[in-house]
């Protein structure tokens, strides 16, 4: 009996996932141009742009300090720019009211702090307000929604479960699956891999995957570690003082000469033999004596 | 094959909804509390009714209209039932939402000044305008402008580098206590003998004596207030989360938090017009409510509107029996309570839930 209902739920979720299938490469999701910010009278962004297309992934990666969260907050509209445009799926930001932006795109903050005692399964449910009126419930759409992003980011477990008992890997996943049930187009991601071990750093990138394939899913993501970025991103956008370093293919932009000025810190660039990706190790003084870079 | 008469959605669906009704507020889950905490507002008004300082025949009371039992049941206690009910209801709901807006469990009309503020508001204004007239206008009026006033105040001094800071929050929150009590104490000081009585009744809190028609004026109010809370309630609960992520899920947060901030003071202005300062309802009754159904503020506002009319009607019962024919003043009741739960709350839960 459960075996069946399993088997049906499984389909249900492909019919869906063709139904819905937005292209993989499709137009351009969310586009920058020349954005400059600050907060107060201090400058952080000097005329920054950037365009994603549908189910790419673009990572920004930079020293400390480099304006990257303060560019995806402005993406996200938490932020206004103090000049340029964002625009979302061709149209600009400001067109849309909150709700609006919020049906299309989603953003995962890189702490997850929870005021009170939500259950996992709450907090996921709360990605489908900006789909319900104010005093709707949850439907069982919604619940459906929020049950498949559970099991995609294995948190089935985990449901009834206080937000504030878990570790930081699975609150991690807990907000990537609130932001799935968003049903964004553009998913913004700060440091979505900070702090976590190996093996769910790899779970999460290749749940990200997955869903840039799916659902032509956009993603923005800021990393500090450059090798994911090498191995995960379509494009790489580089930054120094809150301005563009480089932007490009990681090929283009993991140069021993541009990470050298970037960093100010000497570093190797080579390939993964097994993965053909472009890996980034620090140089200088290796334990041996002998000088890299 | 044929078609299968249920569809798989459906399954799936049923499903979801059986195997995790637990997990998240359900309609079903709602209603069930509600129709409980309304049995117990019932049950523990009739109590309150039929029990006080001094015995009353109910039976003589309603039949013999010219008895004084007539007149202490209609009189005197079912307007005191009454008002403690919405005040209590009043009080119950601003600290729940006042909770979920700054996402401090702690945080509370009483606690955080406003409802000092308020009653020093009241008091200027009664001074004032009882040699004028019109006070009975002007108190609540002033009531409700000097608790915004003491919200608006508390809120961005307790901002640090544009975060609302928890601890800091609570300590600016004593700070105005102390002050609105120091500045009530020197309107005592410098005003006729006559005004002391009411001084007295508004820092003390008390549902001595109220008229229908305050009675009225605080229930009209706090509907209007409760309907604005229950309308926000889901932005609440996005607010949790965090002002940025609030904003990233589709509330519009400065306007949200300015309609709570209004629709707040003019709750706690009203209550304390009519009952004085009453602390501590509106971080007990929420504190308790949320522990044992969750956090979901949907359930909790509508949930706290009834437990603080219970909680309240049976602190005043207490009140008025504890040293009968003498009677405490509620507020102190309400106070012994809530300082030892408010330590209790900050040792036990503080570290956790003021994860910032």
């Amino acid at each position: 009996m459960k075996g069946e209902a399993e088997r049906l739920a499984a389909g249900d979720r492909e019919d869906r996932g063709a139904r819905e299938g937005r292209t993989a490469a499709g137009g351009v999701a969310i586009r920058a141009i020349k954005l400059t910010a600050g907060y107060g009278e201090r400058p952080v962004l000097h005329g920054v742009s950037i365009d994603v297309h549908a189910g790419e992934l673009l990572a920004i990666v930079g020293p400390n300090g480099a304006g990257k969260s303060t560019l995806l907050r402005i993406l996200s509209g938490a932020l206004r720019p103090w000049s340029g445009a964002v625009e979302l799926e061709g149209r600009p930001l400001g067109e849309y009211d909150r709700r609006a932006i919020a049906r299309r795109l989603a953003m995962v903050a890189q702490e997850n702090l929870v005021a009170f005692r939500f259950t996992v399964l709450e907090i996921v449910l709360m990605g489908r307000a900006p789909h319900l009126g104010p005093f709707h419930f949850e439907t069982r759409h919604d619940l459906e929604i929020a049950h498949a992003a559970l099991e995609r980011f294995d948190l089935i477990g985990l449901a009834r479960r206080p937000i504030q008992e878990l570790s930081g890997g699975e609150r991690k996943r807990v907000f990537l699956a609130r932001a799935l049930t968003q049903d964004p187009h553009v998913a913004l991601l700060d440091e979505p891999t900070a702090f976590l071990d190996l093996r769910h750093v790899a779970e999460i990138f290749a749940r990200i995957r997955e869903l840039r394939m799916e659902r032509g899913l956009a993603v923005v993501a800021t990393l500090h570690d450059l090798n994911a970025a090498a191995l995960h991103a379509d494009r790489v956008l580089l930054m120094k003082d809150g301005a563009a370093a480089g932007y490009g293919t990681p090929e283009e932009v993991f140069t021993a000469d541009k990470l050298r000025a970037v960093y100010e810190t000497e570093v190797h660039v080579g390939r993964n033999p097994a993965t053909g990706a472009i890996t980034v190790l620090p140089g200088g003084i290796g334990p041996a004596g002998r000088r890299d870079g | 094959m044929s078609e299968p008469a249920i569809t798989r959605t459906q399954v799936v669906a049923d499903l979801a909804l059986v195997e995790f009704a637990d997990a998240h507020l359900t309609r079903a889950r709602m209603a069930i509390t509600l129709v409980v905490l309304g049995a117990v507002v019932i049950g523990v008004a009739l109590v309150a009714v039929a029990f006080g300082s001094v015995h009353i025949d109910l039976m003589r009371a309603i039949a013999d209209r010219s008895s004084a039992d007539h007149a202490i049941l209609f009189g005197a206690r079912i307007p005191r039932v009454l008002m403690g009910a919405i005040v209590g209801a009043v009080l119950a709901a601003v600290g729940a939402a006042l909770q979920g807006l700054v996402r401090n469990p702690l945080a509370e009309g009483g606690i955080l000044g406003i409802s000092g503020g308020g009653a020093f508001g009241a008091i200027v204004a009664l001074v004032v305008f009882s040699r004028l007239g019109g006070a009975d206008a002007a108190v609540p009026i002033c009531a409700f402008a000097a608790s915004l006033l003491s919200t608006l105040a508390v809120y961005r001094l307790a901002q640090v580098d544009g975060r609302l800071e928890p601890f800091t929050l609570l300590l600016v929150g004593v700070i105005f206590n102390a002050f609105w009590g120091a500045a009530i104490m020197l309107v005592n000081s410098i005003v006729n003998f006559y005004f002391t009585h009411s001084i007295i009744f508004w820092l003390m809190g008390s549902f001595e004596a109220p008229t229908y028609r305050e009675v009225a004026m605080v229930t009209v109010l706090g509907c209007i207030g409760f309907a604005i809370l229950i309308a926000r309630a889901r932005d609440m609960n996005l607010l949790s989360l965090g002002d940025d992520e609030a904003a990233e899920l589709g509330v519009e947060v400065d306007a949200v938090r300015r309609t709570i901030f209004i629709a707040t003071s003019v709750m706690i202005g009203a209550a304390v017009s009519v009952s004085g300062i009453i602390s501590f309802v509106g971080l007990i009754v929420p504190h308790i409510i949320r522990t044992a159904i969750g956090p979901d503020h949907r359930m909790l506002i509508p949930a706290s509107i009834l437990g603080g009319a219970a909680f309240t009607v049976a602190a005043d019962l207490i009140a008025r029996v504890a040293i009968a024919p003498a009677e405490l003043p509620v507020g102190a009741i309400t106070a012994l309570c809530g300082g030892p739960f408010f330590i209790y709350v900050l040792r036990r839960e503080g570290r956790k839930s003021l994860a910032l």
